[in-house]
């Protein structure tokens, strides 16, 4: 199990963990359930958890996918530093969060699921994980033709037909046979 | 499509009928009396609940459907083609039985809730007598809460209905945060054994409803107080002189294991099943490191027989004993062993190029399980076939161009293909993975509009069958450009887009 990046995992749990806190809090509020305040609680502490689960952490091998609109949060995510880089601190974090939402019974299903969010958090930690947020990468201007890496191999004026060789097929090799061609004036990439 | 429609169909039927079931049998008069509808919800998601937990096993019992293919050559490509979109199905159903899931659990908190409220009421109402009645003689109580001084989430942990709810729930929970694709796609393993607590999950689910806690009145109590005519006189139910006895109430007994035993007992078969093949000796042949850490093997196993684009199931005992990884083949069925090649993506496969690049240690063990089908004999049924493999995705399409070039070596008469394009994309690599070449088969992304652009031009009057193995963003463009590109006269060109799920 060397290369899992359990904080992966524990981001899961834990965005469902919040979504399932929100459900509990909004049934027990809006049906006036006894010690409805801890629905209400409840619902602030998913909202919380939510967000700051929501932004996706940079794996520290391969590439991660994003989610949906993630860099808004990503940036505030990004503005308490060490507190939500830190995993231990985001264990005892949910752990904390998960104990008020463990009296009634409409979130308690949200307090066990963060609780193991919250277990798996920790083994991120002990591993020596950590959150690192996934910058946009600077945007590439799409470049008409980039793609054509070479200029045409028999450019015009040509000479007549029995004089001209005939251009090699580009499938089988990707490279025009005899390398690049004097060509009879520069050649300039013109980016449009 | 038609067995998602009728599963869809039967699901709102099943939910519907459980309902109004529940909603207006006499027999739950009384209950609904504390409940209202909330008994209704509940109970109809729980028979929904039911349908889908036994529905779930089914599509990944690989081995059994591949059995049922077989024998069904009768119906060839469209039974095919549905057995083996089990995947996607199983995926679904166990979306449905999330949602089902949630309106069972918020149906019930109302339940619970109600019922603390009506025990704990002093205005001598009805659902407070109802409350009210006796736990002691003849089990005839209808409140499941039997006293006022106690809270529901001790009523919820010390009943068999609440405590098997909250595990299974849980374990529910975790086996879809652990199968979310990012996770399996990435971390297999996780996936993979937090899959197995749907054991937990069965067997929870099996015990769920052995308490009896949803009640509802007895034959013999409906003839001596038949809720029309005595609801309204709950006042004089204790007076001898009425004609009005207190009403008595039984529990519906468990129905979940009935559900869910058939297919339980087919899983188990399956897995039995799948044990027995995979101890059938797989010797391999040959073993060949490609640049870019890509493992290819050949191997050979007795009454072993494939066809394009199947995959099969790999273990190596000595990496793992537990651990199953799909692998697609990579091979022709034409030619006289199997192969597949691996990209070291995680954990079991970096250990298995490892144990292989050693060469002078002995060759580790390997068993396989499989084939197991995909969709990929369609690509034979096109006159043109554009074949679009990213990566490792170009694995599925390498089998289908070998069997191509060796079903025109022996002029193979139910070949339609007559041309047949692959684009393989090669972002990183300083070599192509396939052909060895130090030049890539493809230079550059290729620009799909006017490479559908051409080939339309070239065969105006044909169908052609467009197909993926890659990523999803990929599959927007693709199917995109199918559209675009088809023509509105259905007599010429058409693009059809096929999309492999792996």
């Amino acid at each position: 199990m060397g290369q899992i990046e359990w904080a992966m995992w524990a981001n899961e749990q834990a965005l469902a963990s919040g979504l399932i806190l929100i459900t509990g809090g909004i049934v027990a509020t809006a049906g006036q359930f006894t010690q409805w305040y801890l629905g209400a609680y409840s619902i602030a502490a998913g909202v919380l958890i939510c967000m700051l689960e929501y932004p996706r952490g940079k794996r520290s091998k391969g590439s991660t996918m994003e989610r949906c609109g993630q860099k808004y949060l990503t940036k505030v995510v990004k503005l308490f530093g060490p507190l939500t880089r830190n995993y231990y601190i985001r264990a005892f974090l949910h752990l904390g969060l998960a104990v008020p939402a463990g009296f009634l019974l409409a979130t308690i299903l949200g307090t066990a699921c963060l609780a193991i969010a919250s277990g798996i958090y920790l083994l991120a930690a002990i591993r020596g994980e950590q959150w690192s947020p996934i910058e946009p990468k600077p945007k590439e201007r799409p470049q008409i033709g980039g793609t054509i890496k070479q200029p045409p191999s028999n450019p015009p004026p040509r000479p007549p037909a029995e004089a001209r060789k005939k251009p090699s097929e580009e499938e089988a090799a990707g490279v025009s046979p005899g390398g690049p061609k004097e060509n009879p004036m520069p050649v300039t990439d013109e980016v449009v | 499509m038609l067995k998602k429609a009728a599963w869809l169909v039967l699901n709102v039927f099943l939910f519907v009928h459980a309902f109004l079931s529940f909603e207006k049998a006499t027999k739950y008069y009384y209950t609904r009396q504390i409940l209202g509808s909330a008994l209704a919800w509940a109970r109809a998601s729980a028979r929904c609940l039911n349908f889908n937990s036994m529905l779930i096993l089914l599509p990944v019992c690989r081995n059994l459907l591949s059995f049922l293919r077989g024998t069904c050559s009768l119906y060839r490509s469209t039974l095919r083609k549905q057995l083996d979109h089990n995947l996607s199905f199983h995926k679904l159903v166990g979306y449905m039985i999330c949602l089902h899931t949630a309106i069972h659990i918020i149906a019930h908190l109302f339940n619970l809730e109600r019922y603390s409220r009506s025990r704990q009421a002093t205005d001598g109402s009805l659902a407070s007598i109802l409350s009210n009645l006796p736990h002691q003689e003849n089990d005839s109580w209808l409140n499941p809460i039997q006293s006022s001084n106690t809270t529901v989430v001790y009523v919820t942990f010390t009943s068999i209905a609440g405590l098997t709810g909250v595990i299974i729930t849980m374990a529910l929970v975790l086996m879809v945060t652990s199968a979310m694709e990012f996770i399996r796609r990435s971390y297999f393993e996780v996936f993979w054994y937090t899959h197995h607590i749907f054991i937990i999950y069965f067997i929870g689910l099996g015990i769920h409803g052995l308490g009896g806690i949803v009640r509802g009145q007895t034959e013999e109590s409906m003839a001596e107080n038949h809720p029309h005519m005595c609801a309204e006189f709950f006042e004089k139910w204790d007076d001898p002189a009425s004609h009005c006895k207190p009403p008595q109430f039984e529990g519906l007994p468990a129905e979940s294991w009935k559900w869910i035993l058939a297919p339980g007992i087919l899983y188990i078969f399956e897995r039995i099943l799948r044990f027995y093949r995979s101890q059938q000796k797989v010797v391999i042949t040959k073993v060949v490191m490609h640049p870019s850490k890509v493992l290819e093997l050949q191997m050979h196993k007795h009454g072993f027989s494939m066809e394009v684009g199947q995959y099969i199931f790999v273990n190596c005992p000595s990496i793992s004993y537990l651990e199953w990884h799909p692998f697609t083949l990579t091979s022709a069925p034409e030619e006289d062993f199997f192969s597949i090649h691996i990209r070291a993506v995680g954990d079991w496969t970096e250990n298995l190029i490892r144990t292989f690049e050693q060469q002078y240690s002995s060759v580790p063990r390997i068993q396989v399980d499989g084939p197991f089908g995909t969709v990929s004999e369609d690509v034979f049924q096109y006159e043109v076939a554009v074949l679009v493999g990213a990566g490792i995705g170009v694995t599925p399409f390498a089998s289908i161009l070998k069997s191509i070039w060796y079903k025109f070596q022996h002029a193979d008469h139910n070949l339609e293909t007559q041309k047949a394009g692959h684009a393989a994309l090669n972002f990183d690599k300083a070599n192509d993975i396939l052909t060895g070449l130090k030049q890539k088969t493809f230079f550059g992304r290729p620009m799909w509009d006017n490479e559908f652009s051409t080939i339309a031009t070239a065969h105006p009057k044909s169908a052609v069958g467009v197909f993926l193995c890659g990523p999803q963003t990929l599959a927007k463009s693709l199917s995109k450009c199918c559209h675009q590109y088809s023509s509105l006269d259905p007599r010429k060109v058409q693009f059809y887009f096929n999309k492999e799920n792996f």
